[in-house]
């Protein structure tokens, strides 16, 4: 089981170690990690992908909640909020592939930033799916370089109503 | 100096004074020369220990048995990394404690400086929480949080790393009299309904067992927590920490539960058809297979970290809250209940299966234990070491009161008694303290004679000397074919002639009649004395439950 986790901290130094530590101290499996300012300078948003059974998970939360520094821990449900990646891929592009990849980016919405005589690097942003979609149109090619940002999310405010769940 | 202006070292001394801290732990060096300058002219006192760990285990002592924040000093560095111990022990049993700890200039942090280390990344897995102080206006307001968050929701161990540039640093400082922490809002008051639920549950019970532990002593819950068994008729087992929470000798008691508890205890639990866990966290050395706990028990659990709850077992009616008030929420609607059936099985366990010991066959641990518990007319505490000495004394010793029984529970600390102890002492001068250690035990934080000769504080050191590191070489006689793979001690000193070193008197016990009138050469004279008991070498503590294994899997023989 995976589960997006928003936590919302203090903004200070070292609130990352505290948080980066309890996955090290009580063996949880971090799949993500993704922090930056909110609207608030002084809060941090920090998106978490974990997984784990139903057990682990509820732990994670509540140990989570027990930080001093943490705010606020959000379950954010994939069905009700916006899910987002970054990702940054350079690409081996023999002249004879450009017209292909030139298709494959733009059926996708990915942008190219960057033309070498040998490679090509690509900006796209999506949810987990499209990025792996993406992924699988790129097959052909030979991913030299990727970076990855990790997930960010947030509750889609269309679907508030009760289904929001709050865990702290 | 200019009105108003302080330096950093005198806003530390300023804020220990405003949290009534009257005794400090330390061991000065290089960067926490300037805070020491400023303790030469202060009223608080401070205990200069011979180690670092010393220090950090006898501000813990201090704190368990005072119920105060302990405070412990060190330099940075190596002084810092010496704390590390006695700060996971304080954070593994829920100690309010404070350690400040010297830290190189912030100019020089980062540069591998002569004794930097990064205690702020250390300590971060094994303390309640930790600051760094970067900026000397934060650190009125710094050590006021820690003080707050050590003491307050569950208890444990603070560290606070300041510079000595921000030590020796001047500010105007204002006393900082609130503290805003928007993140940190213990739960104190159990939910009504909840309540309600829970003493449905206890009414209609045939089978019920109140589990407890150091929940109940942090929390002061003690009084409650009696009228509450009176009330409810409830049998009550507790676990090593909550020794002192119910008194042992009361009919209802059935003593310490778990890997070592009474086989009654572990039988009630089995049985029971309701456990009603108080301040407690089914530890693996109590509850070895969570599924062979109590298999056809439903479980309240009562605690205040919310993270307890449902982490080794399933929790059907689970109340965040202090265990003080919520006792006090059960107490305001609770009814008299009977429940001669469930009592009387339990009596027939107990008749059946009492806790005891082979009478012969050399000096028995067990027996010395039963001397202690003959001493009237004083207020004893008991300080334990880790290892076989320290379960038998859990088994034997009948503590009655809270905060009379200190023990390393969690990280299972050799060479915290002694240490522990002085601080025990140092808090309660008017009492009895005893150290319970064993040779292997002792000789982990042995330098400590020093300081209680030092200060005079007179610790009764009784030595469980059996050669072996005995816990280990039962577990290797038990489950590893009796190859005592480097648990014997080929070598150990003669301890009375180490203490007369150290100017402390002790004598050397191996038989059963010199027992009684050592431990009254001890207690008669007010300074620290030592026996070195010579136990039976391979006697086992029993009963036993493998580890790992369900709370009736006990061995039969052992």
């Amino acid at each position: 089981m995976r589960q997006v986790i928003s936590v919302l901290v203090r903004n200070h130094p070292g609130v990352l170690s505290h948080v980066a530590g309890l996955f090290t101290r009580r063996a949880y499996n971090i799949e993500s990690i993704a922090a930056g300012v909110t609207e608030r300078p002084e809060v941090t948003r920090i998106t978490l992908v974990v997984s784990g059974d139903e057990s682990v998970l509820e732990q994670v939360t509540k140990q989570l909640r027990k930080l001093i520094d943490v705010i606020g821990v959000i379950d954010l449900k994939y069905s009700q909020s916006v899910t987002r990646e970054l990702i940054l891929m350079t690409i081996y592009l023999p002249a004879e592939k450009r017209v292909e990849l030139i298709q494959v980016a733009t059926s996708f919405g990915a942008a190219i930033v960057d033309i070498s005589d040998q490679t090509a690097t690509l900006e796209f942003s999506g949810n987990e799916r499209r990025i792996n979609t993406l992924l699988m149109a790129l097959a052909p090619f030979k991913i030299k370089e990727m970076a990855r940002t990790g997930l960010i999310a947030l509750p889609l405010e269309s679907s508030f109503g009760d289904s929001r769940e709050f865990l702290a | 100096m200019s009105s108003g202006m302080k330096k950093g070292s005198e806003i530390i001394i300023d804020v220990l004074q405003e949290e009534g801290v009257d005794v400090l732990f330390g061991f000065p060096g290089g960067q926490v020369i300037p805070l020491y300058d400023a303790l030469y002219d202060c009223p608080i006192r401070h205990i200069l220990t011979r180690h670092e760990q010393g220090a950090a285990h006898a501000a813990d002592g201090y704190a368990r048995v005072t119920g105060k924040v302990g405070v412990c000093i060190a330099t940075s560095g190596p002084g810092a990394t010496n704390l590390v111990t006695g700060l996971a022990n304080a954070y593994m049993d829920s100690v309010p404690m404070v350690a400040i700890t010297g830290q190189v200039p912030t100019s020089m942090i980062g540069n591998d400086s002569f004794q930097e280390a990064d205690i702020y990344g250390i300590s971060i897995p094994i303390t309640k929480y930790n600051y760094l102080v970067k900026d000397i206006h934060d650190l009125g307001r710094v050590l006021k949080e820690a003080f707050y968050l050590a003491r307050t929701g569950r208890p444990g161990p603070v560290l606070v790393d300041v510079p000595r540039d921000i030590q020796v640093g001047q500010i105007k400082y204002k006393p900082i009299t609130e503290i805003y922490l928007p993140s940190y809002h213990p739960v104190i008051k159990g939910h009504p309904k909840q309540i309600e639920t829970a003493l449905k549950a206890i009414r209609e019970a045939e089978r019920p067992v109140a589990y407890v532990g150091g929940g109940i002593i942090s929390a002061g819950a003690t009084e409650e927590l009696q009228a509450f068994i009176r009330a409810t008729n409830l049998p009550i087992t507790n676990t090593l920490l909550g020794k002192g929470s119910f008194p042992e000798d009361h009919p209802l008691s059935l003593g310490m539960l778990g890997m070592h508890g009474s086989r009654y205890a572990n039988y009630s639990i089995y049985n029971s058809d309701l456990i009603v866990a108080l301040g407690v966290r089914f530890d693996d050395r109590v509850a070895g297979d969570v599924a062979k706990f109590a298999p056809r028990a439903r479980v309240i659990h009562v605690d205040i970290d919310p993270a307890e709850i449902g982490k080794r077992v399933n929790v059907d009616i689970p109340i965040v809250g202090d265990v003080k008030t919520v006792l006090g929420q059960l107490l305001a609607k609770v009814k008299p209940m009977e429940r001669k059936k469930w009592l009387e099985q339990i009596n027939q366990w107990k008749k059946d299966h009492p806790l005891t010991y082979k009478k012969d066959g050399g000096l028995k641990p067990q027996y010395i234990l039963e001397c202690i518990n003959t001493l009237k007319k004083r207020e004893v505490i008991i300080g334990t070491d880790v290892g076989q000495h320290q379960m038998w004394a859990a088994q034997f010793i009948r503590t009655k009161k809270p905060r009379t029984f200190i023990s390393s529970g969690g990280l299972g600390t050799m060479g915290y008694g002694f240490p522990a102890s002085i601080g025990a002492q140092v808090g309660c001068p008017e009492k009895t303290v005893i150290l319970i250690s064993g040779d292997g035990s002792f000789q982990m934080n042995i330098q400590e004679l020093a300081t209680a000769r030092c200060y005079n504080i007179p610790v009764k050191i009784f030595i469980f000397n059996n050669g072996y590191l005995g816990m280990v070489r039962q577990w290797q006689e038990l489950f590893w074919n009796k190859r005592y793979s480097h648990t014997h001690f080929e070598f150990n000193p003669d301890f009375v002639k180490v203490a007369e070193g150290y100017e402390i008197k002790g004598r050397v016990v191996r038989t059963t009649e010199e027992v009684m009138p050592a431990i009254e050469a001890a207690l008669s004279v007010k300074e620290p004395y030592l026996i070195d008991f010579r136990i039976a070498p391979e006697e086992n503590v029993s009963p036993m439950v493998p580890p790992g294994k369900g709370i009736c899997e006990i061995l039969e023989e052992c």
